[in-house]
């Protein structure tokens, strides 16, 4: 079984995001990037399933621009077999990607495909829904444990009151929540490794895909800057405070 | 523009998360809800009584008991044609199902609106972990939308006279199955609906002292009870407790950050807090720099002296 994990550049987390002066978007020159931190999750998880002899290769994608390679040298590095760049300098919105990432599917036939539960740029959310969707095949969404029982796959998934189990026919998509696992980090050995591993590059255009938005962004702005307001000196001040305050 | 509202319900009550969809499908229109479920009348006829309301449909049947987004997308879409906009709150089941709608209808979705603009096909949402604001205009025929559920009033529960109107059912994709659910049942308010919340970080040092010095004080508030992502990595408190940029996004009237230092992507889920309140021994942690009430000391002492003295 082959596994499909679509991997997204993005700012790195630690990175604090400012927003352009003239409101066109936020500054991502000389910013560090990195691959999102669910994707990073999503590899991981690809790699334990491979190690446990449930699949045999491991293909990354990502669509974005040309430095969007580093990110897939990564996922190469922490062990994926190889990877797909689907090259463009323009936004893609989930649903195209969504698209891209089918077109790719038809072509490989993976029996899982794993991503972020969403990307810390844009945190739409969206991607992996979109995508089951377009396949017609069973979603997992913000999964905590996967689990491969023959055809089907076993996800406990996070959800706002706790957990909920779904069993899934495969294909399958996942998309991946925090505590899922703890990526590795890649060995110096294997980055190395990684730099011969195959990195096909294509455009959206080989996949017949439109990538033309559908939304328009007409401005970004700061959101309003919270004042920090006093440090009091004891808990008597602390609880003067909040009487005042009639929160207790 | 007529929208079509997720319910989101357990099939006995409608919750909370639902009201604040329907004050943002307002903004836009007229108001109708989609109940899809098993066994779930009752919450059809609550529903129809949120003030602002239409026609409430009515899906029943064994296939909707758990919201499977497999079941429930093509009941939304054959809905979908005579609706134009399908409005979801950002809760997680919201987020499972609204992005499945919206590629089958193939729009781009809109995730976690703050607001509505002129124009009812412009909108503003957080991007960067809230640490940007973006205005976007959507070019598509239809809407599916996600809606941030603090950023919009609750619907009155009463006042409504919408009718309720059985739809047929599109039945059971066979693509997944539900298999069990760990939900925990907790007398505490919930956190996204909470006056008050009391949150725990990585200083609390593991379950038991959780327990021992975030729930007193949380009870004497009567408060909800949050935590960092550390906090919940580490194993303190379930996963549901989480408030941050990829947990539960809350603005409650106070918020307590206890030995939390206050991650940008922590802030993201809690800055919009009316009263921030926060208790950290470190006097440069970030967590200062938004709070209302600051005190420097070790949690350890404070809390439950604070508790006492409440
Ligand atoms: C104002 C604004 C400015 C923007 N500026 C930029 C910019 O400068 N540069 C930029 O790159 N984007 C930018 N975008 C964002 C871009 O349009 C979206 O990030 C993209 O459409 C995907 O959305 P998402 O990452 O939030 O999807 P999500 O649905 O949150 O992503 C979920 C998962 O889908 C997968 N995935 C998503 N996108 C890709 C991808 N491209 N390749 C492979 N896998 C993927 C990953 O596994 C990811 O974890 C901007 C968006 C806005 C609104
Ligand atoms: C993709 C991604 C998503 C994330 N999403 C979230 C999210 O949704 N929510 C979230 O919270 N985090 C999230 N994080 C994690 C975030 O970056 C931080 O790591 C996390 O919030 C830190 O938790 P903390 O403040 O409890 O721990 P720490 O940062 O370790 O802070 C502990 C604090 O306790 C204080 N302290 C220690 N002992 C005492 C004492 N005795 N008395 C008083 N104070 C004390 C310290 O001074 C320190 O400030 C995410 C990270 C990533 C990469």
């Amino acid at each position: 079984m082959k596994i499909l994990v679509p991997v997204k550049r993005v700012i790195d987390y630690n990175v604090k995001p400012r927003v352009k002066a003239d409101g066109s978007g936020v500054d991502l020159a000389n910013v560090k990037m990195s691959m999102n931190p669910f994707d990073e999750i999503a590899v991981e998880e690809a790699i334990r399933i491979k190690e446990a002899g449930k699949a045999d290769e491991i293909i990354a994608v990502s669509v974005g621009p040309a430095k969007a390679q580093e990110t897939l040298r990564t996922a190469l590095a922490m062990g994926a077999d190889r990877a797909i760049l689907v090259e463009t300098d323009d936004t893609v919105e989930p649903l195209a990607v969504a698209k891209i990432l089918k077109a790719i599917a038809d072509e490989e036939q993976p029996g899982l495909i794993m991503l972020g539960k969403q990307a810390i740029d844009d945190d739409s959310n969206q991607t992996g829904q979109m995508l089951a969707a377009l396949m017609g095949r069973p979603q997992g969404t913000f999964a905590n444990t996967v689990e491969i029982d023959g055809g089907s796959v076993i996800v406990k998934r996070e959800i706002d009151g706790g957990l909920e189990t779904v069993k899934l026919t495969m294909p399958a998509i996942v998309t991946t929540d925090l505590r899922l696992n703890e990526p590795r980090y890649a060995s110096l050995p294997n980055i190395m490794k990684a730099k011969k591993k195959q990195l096909d590059v294509k455009s959206p255009a080989d996949f017949g895909v439109d990538t033309a938005p559908r939304l328009t962004t007409t401005n970004v702005s700061e959101p309003p800057v919270r004042q920090a307001g006093e440090k009091v000196a004891d808990v008597d001040a602390m609880v003067a405070k909040l009487k005042a305050l009639g929160i207790a | 523009m007529k929208t079509l509202v997720w319910v989101e319900h357990d099939n006995k009550t409608v919750k909370d998360a639902t009201l604040a969809a329907v004050t943002a499908a307002g903004k836009l229109g007229e108001v109708h809800l989609l109940v899809a479920g098993s066994g779930c009348a009752a919450v059809a006829d609550e529903a129809a009584k949120i003030a602002g309301v239409g026609k409430v449909h009515l899906a029943d049947d064994a296939a909707f008991e758990h919201a499977l987004a497999e079941n429930v997308a093509p009941l939304v879409v054959d809905l979908m044609g005579h609706h134009d906009a399908f409005i979801c709150p950002a809760t997680t089941t919201g987020k499972n199902i609204a992005p499945r709608v919206a590629a089958l209808l193939d729009v781009m979705q809109i995730s976690d609106i703050l607001s509505v603009e002129d124009g009812d096909k412009t909108f503003t949402r957080p991007i960067y972990a809230g640490n940007a604001i973006a205005t976007v205009t959507s070019s598509d025929p239809k809407l599916v939308i996600t809606v941030r559920g603090t950023a919009f009033d609750k619907a009155e529960t009463s006042g409504g006279s919408g009718t309720v109107e059985a739809v047929a059912s599109t039945g059971d994709a066979g693509l997944s199955t539900f298999v069990s659910s760990e939900i925990a049942k907790s007398e505490r308010p919930e956190l996204t609906s909470a006056k008050i919340i009391v949150s725990g970080g990585r200083a609390l040092k593991d379950a038991e002292t959780f327990q021992e010095v975030i729930i007193p004080l949380a009870d004497k508030l009567n408060a909800g009870v949050g935590a960092s992502r550390a906090a919940v990595d580490a194993g303190y408190v379930p996963n549901d407790y989480q408030v941050g940029q990829t947990g539960k996004i809350v603005a409650p009237e106070a918020y307590f950050a206890i030995g939390i230092s206050g991650a940008i992507q922590h802030l993201a889920g809690m800055k919009d807090s009316k009263v921030i309140i926060a208790i950290n021994k470190d006097e440069d942690a970030p967590i200062f720099q938004v709070a209302d009430i600051g005190l420097v000391g070790d949690l350890f002492k404070i809390v439950p002296e604070l508790t006492e003295k409440l």
